[in-house]
């Protein structure tokens, strides 16, 4: 074996078992550098004999060429092993918890009315809203409840004086609008209401979504399918929608609306009490003389009205069991909305 | 009002079984809320006649008697009080089923043997308790099964009618309205009117004759103190929900439910002079039947003698007058009242009476003969006794007007076509009359027990109620499709929730009336508003701001060992001012805990003021809103006088915000620190639309300014001070540091500030910026003897 070829296998042996970058400069310089070993067999070309020159310089050049992409490489791979020793070196328990300023959530009956104003809004209507202080003219008379009419039993009203009281029901915002607006009327009116009465299943204070549409030619009909609609997009499931008649004084008909059950879908249960059906809200065509009294033309125009529980809808969507649960602002169950 | 289904079905066969017919109703209108059955689910039972009694050789209690079914007689021992020789009774016998867990069976008492079981009205379930066994009538079939004979497979049904169906509130009323629904004919009972006895009459004088435009007395004369009232009428009262009383009362509550006419029996011996109908005098005082004494309003309608007032027309009779076990004679009274003069009078004394209930609903002003002549033939039967005439007084008899009915009115209204054979089929098996056809429709009576119908829509609705909700059509509604503007200068409620939900508060609901010590405690010495009829103590006066509902929800969270809170509410506040309510919607928070979550790698801390600051900061969109809110000290009752600001718009209070005052924490017994605020959403909610600035293409350049000042300088007059002297290069203003202690003098405080300079329109030199800062280095000695550190 020549001395150049065991020159290069030494070097090409250094370099394949050296393991840092430095090291690796140190065998440049000693093989490939000015006064290298490399190198030096070239300055000794010299020596030979000029015909035998051209052939052993090459394979001089050869092996240079050789040695040099072997430190290349090396240096490449040592280089490669160092960065990712580096990145192994900052790996985290990516399972640790996230650092945050909390965040905080809605209340479920206000998830519920802006659900419901969604699913409104985004046919026409507008969201109204109105003073709960009301007086008896806008909380009754105007709605067709004269003083002494048995209807008020159905009300137990918190009154301030003769003529104050804490609205008991968001109708009232209907009012006010047919005075002060001209059809075509298309609102709802969410908002808290109030009645004197407290047990299981009542709270003195509740949510109501008031609905209101006036134009002309307005029809029962019209009711029935937009009353259907909204149940099965608030529910996001096609439910079945009855219509019974019933009797309120500020429209006429009147209907009270049931849906089928949505926790057994009919089938009968503890939530519809094995009926298969849950009351769910007031409907009806506004009273000729509700319209008159708010100054519209009763011959012109025709309206629809109706009136929803949110606290209701809220338990009915979120399997909440006690209505006072959602007064009592536990955070334990306030959290579970987030 | 409850009723039972059998006696319905005496008035008028549906042809359909009991969940259908409950079903029907309900989708008519007359909502259905349960059913019961009027008796247990026993089989077996029989009549039986005891033919003997004999004593039990070895028990004092127990008789040993002869029962016969009429086709055999057995030997059964019994303990009742009441058996005797010739008595009608139930009859278990052996083999009969009272219960899922007793069968009756061949049994020895005492050594004698029993062969079955005579019954009380409670082992049948007809009664909660009863003493002795329960008397049939003399006509009882020995033999007959007692479930046929009592009719006791039936329901007692409760029905839930709204208020302008008080025409229902009777069977004939169920019936007629069942007759419609089914299509099937309705067998009211014949009465006879019975011919007068005696001729004695009471007379009788309408004073009020608007309230009571129709009264119809009668006299009866010796009637029997011995009698009991039958079985059957018994049943059918207790099926009604109805206690039995005597049979004078009984008969009356029975001519209630079944024509809905309310009756009042009088004792005539108590009764002196004629009889007046007519309004109390003001402070008229009455003892009722119920032992309670009432003084009168002089709009209560009376029933008068000439000497005193006998009963609150229509609600209740009166001590005075009412009939005893003791009563010979009667005066009978059977009456319209118009519902608006007996209206809300009950309720005023807190009486509820199934007379008023009907009157204040309306009663036919037809059915006063009817029920007059119905009430005397059934008490001539069970207590006998001599009639006069029937007295009639009248005044202004009520009547009905005709209201048009127009075809395309119904077509707009529901939405459909009806057809004029089944508008005027619909509307006369209701009752309604046609007063007569005319173009395009007609002119339709009401019948005289149909209150509630007086105009157009009331007859389209009976209509569609009679052909079912549900085979009306659907339709979606139409509508011109109008746009509005979304006004971007007012942000809506909804942003101001997102915000704060982002910022980590929890949004709460809680009660607008509240305890008035934590309002007065956490009011700025507003006047709430007081409910006169409050649930509670604690729920009797109007918030006039939103910190006693999140107080109190903190509290009830800390109860639960919750250790940080941040909470919000939006909603109305009641403020009176200058004699005006005033309902302004704010938007209140509450911050107590840690300044951030538990967490790792992050000191816990507690909040302190400027937590608060920078989350309303944040809301308010201080980035957008630039130098328009400002914070400065204030004060408030409930809050550290030291860490209060109040939040000004353009110079406009918008907002308040601090700690709660220490005091005030110790009362409430809250351990740390609670910081809230609230804004009014009217005036904190408008935002500027942005005007987009040129962004310069210079370099910025930072200088950092480390000034010693007196401690009572405010940070915020630094920056202004600053601001105005640096001109346009110079662009925003960092507070990077605060301190005081070690190296400053006491009393002075440091502040370090970083000033971001950058030109519009060149890049600064050195030059420059030395010159801006030398300027404001004067002007800040000048304004606030600044020294620079």
């Amino acid at each position: 074996m020549s001395s150049l070829e065991s020159l290069t296998n030494q070097a090409l042996a250094s370099i394949s078992s050296c393991s840092a970058i430095e090291d690796l400069e140190q065998l440049r310089v000693q093989y490939l550098g000015k006064k290298g070993l490399l190198t030096e067999q070239l300055k000794a070309l010299g020596s030979l004999p000029p015909e035998q020159r051209p052939v052993a310089g090459a394979l001089i050049n050869a092996s240079k060429v050789q040695v040099q992409e072997s430190i290349t490489r090396r240096k490449e791979a040592l280089e490669r092993a160092e960065a990712e020793r580096q990145l192994a070196s900052e790996s985290i328990d990516v399972s640790l918890p996230g650092r945050t300023i909390g965040l905080g959530g809605l209340h479920p009956v206000t998830r519920t009315i802006e659900r419901i104003e969604d699913i409104f809004t985004r046919a026409g209507f507008e969201v109204v809203e109105g003073p709960e202080v009301e007086d008896d003219y806008h909380n009754f008379g105007a709605l067709n409840i004269p003083a002494h009419h048995p209807a008020r039993a159905m009300h137990d009203t918190f009154y301030f004086d003769a003529n104050t009281l804490l609205r008991t029901h968001t109708s009232t915002v209907q009012v006010r609008t047919m005075e002060t607006t001209k059809p075509p009327i298309r609102i709802i009116c969410p908002g808290r209401v109030y009645r004197c009465d407290s047990d299981m299943t009542h709270t003195p204070m509740f949510h109501q979504v008031e609905g209101l549409l006036i134009d002309e030619k307005v029809s029962f009909a019209d009711l029935k399918g937009l009353i259907a609609q909204f149940l099965q997009a608030f529910f996001e499931a096609e439910l079945q929608v009855r219509f019974r008649p019933s009797y309120f004084p500020f429209t006429e008909p009147s209907a009270e609306v049931d849906v089928q059950c949505v926790a057994c879908h009919g089938a009968g249960c503890r939530v519809c009490k094995q009926t298969g059906w849950l009351e769910i809200m007031g409907c009806g065509m506004v009273h000729p003389k509700v319209l008159t009294m708010s100054g519209l033309d009763a011959e012109r125009y025709t309206g629809l009205a109706f009136g929803m529980g949110v606290d209701r809808l809220t338990m009915l969507r979120y399997n909440i069991k006690d209505l006072r649960l959602l007064f009592d602002n536990d955070m334990r169950l306030l959290r579970q909305f987030r | 009002m409850k009723f039972s289904e059998h006696w319905l079905r005496e008035w008028v066969d549906p042809g359909i079984d009991s969940a259908s017919l409950q079903k029907q109703l309900t989708m008519a209108g007359l909502e259905i809320e349960g059913s019961s059955p009027v008796a247990a689910q026993f089989t077996g039972v029989v009549v039986g006649y005891v033919t003997g009694v004999d004593k039990h050789p070895d028990a004092d209690k127990l008789r040993v008697c002869s029962v016969t079914d009429g086709a055999e007689t057995y030997q059964v021992v019994c303990g009742a009080p009441n058996v005797r020789t010739g008595l009608r009774v139930p009859f278990a016998k052996v083999g009969a089923r009272l219960s899922t867990e007793l069968t009756i069976k061949r049994a020895k008492l005492r050594g004698v043997e029993s062969n079955g079981m005579l019954c009380s009205a409670a082992e049948l379930g007809l009664a909660d308790n009863s003493e002795g066994l329960l008397e049939l009538d003399a006509g009882a079939r020995a033999g007959a099964d007692i479930r046929q004979y009592l009719n006791l497979d039936d329901l007692s049904i409760e029905i839930n009618l709204t208020p302008n169906r008080g025409d229902c509130l009777s069977i004939r009323g169920l019936a007629r309205e069942v007759g419609v629904l089914t299509r099937r004919p309705v067998a009211a009972p014949v009465v006879v009117p019975v011919t007068a006895v005696i001729g004695e009459e009471r007379a009788v004088t309408l004073s009020a004759p608007a309230a009571c435009p129709r009264y119809l007395g009668r006299v009866i004369r010796n009637i029997s103190t011995s009698s009991e009232t039958p079985l059957w009428m018994q049943e059918k009262l207790r099926r009604s929900g109805l206690r039995s009383i005597d049979p004078v009362v009984d008969v009356t509550n029975y001519v209630l439910l079944e024509l809905g006419q309310p009756m009042h029996a009088f004792d005539l011996n108590k009764l002196e002079g004629g009889i007046e109908v007519r309004l109390a005098r003001p402070g008229e005082s009455l003892a009722l039947l119920d032992g309670r004494e009432v003084t009168l309003e002089g709009d209560t309608l009376l029933i008068a003698d000439s000497k005193r007032a006998l009963a609150m027309a229509g609600i209740m009779g009166g001590k005075h007058s009412a009939v005893s076990p003791k009563t010979t004679d009667l005066f009978l009274e059977s009456a319209f009242f118009e519902p608006l003069a007996i209206a809300g009078r009950a309720r005023r004394h807190g009486l509820q009476t199934d007379a008023g209930y009907r009157y204040e609903r309306g009663v036919d002003f037809d059915l006063p003969a009817l029920a007059m002549e119905r009430a005397t033939e059934l008490l001539l039967e069970i207590v006998g006794g001599e009639p006069g005439p029937v007295t009639v007084a009248e005044g202004v008899v009520p009547s009905q007007t005709p209201i048009r009915l127009r075809t395309e009115r119904i077509t707009t209204l529901i939405g459909c076509d009806f057809a004029a054979n089944e508008v005027e089929t619909i509307l006369t098996s209701l009752g309604m009359r046609i007063a007569s056809r005319e173009r395009g429709g007609w002119m339709i009576e009401p019948p005289s027990w149909r209150f509630d119908l007086s105009i157009e829509a009331d007859l389209i609705e009976e209509l569609a109620r009679v052909r079912g909700y549900d085979n009306l059509p659907v339709r979606v509604p139409t509508a011109r499709l109008a746009l509005s503007p979304r006004a971007e200068q007012k942000r809506t409620l909804r942003d101001f929730r997102r915000k704060l939900i982002g910022l980590g508060y929890q949004e709460v609901v809680t009660f607008s009336f509240v305890d008035p010590a934590l309002e007065e405690a956490l009011g700025a010495g507003a006047k709430a508003l007081v409910l006169v009829n409050p649930i509670s103590q604690d729920m009797s006066v109007m918030r006039t701001t939103l910190w006693p509902g999140l107080v109190t929800v903190l509290k009830h969270n800390q109860h639960r060992q919750q250790d940080r809170m941040k909470l919000f509410e939006t909603g109305l506040t009641f403020l009176n001012k200058n004699n005006k309510l005033q309902q302004s919607l704010k938007v209140g928070c509450l911050f107590w805990g840690s300044s951030k979550p538990e967490q790792w790698g992050a000191p816990l801390q507690g909040v302190d003021f400027f937590d608060l600051k920078g989350d309303l900061e944040a809301l308010l969109g201080l980035e957008s809103c630039g130098l328009r809110v400002s914070f400065t000290r204030a004060e408030h009752p409930a809050l550290h006088p030291g860490q209060t600001a109040r939040l000004l718009l353009d110079g406009t209070e918008i907002g308040l915000c601090g700690a709660l005052h220490p005091a005030l924490m110790q009362a409430l017994d809250i351990p740390g620190k609670v910081y809230v605020a609230e804004l009014d959403f009217g005036t904190a909610s408008g935002q500027e639309i942005p005007v987009v600035r040129e962004l310069s293409r210079f370099p910025a350049v930072r200088r950092d300014l480390a000034l010693v000042l007196a401690e009572q300088v405010a940070a915020k007059d630094v920056v202004n001070s600053l601001r105005s002297c640096g001109g346009e290069a110079l662009q925003d203003i960092i507070v990077f540091d605060v301190y005081q202690g070690q190296h400053i003098d006491k009393g002075k405080k440091s502040i370090a500030l970083g000033l971001i300079f950058q030109h519009p329109s060149r890049t600064l030199v050195d030059q420059d910026i030395a010159a801006i800062i030398d300027s404001c280095i004067k002007a800040l000695q000048a304004e606030f003897n600044a020294e620079l550190r």
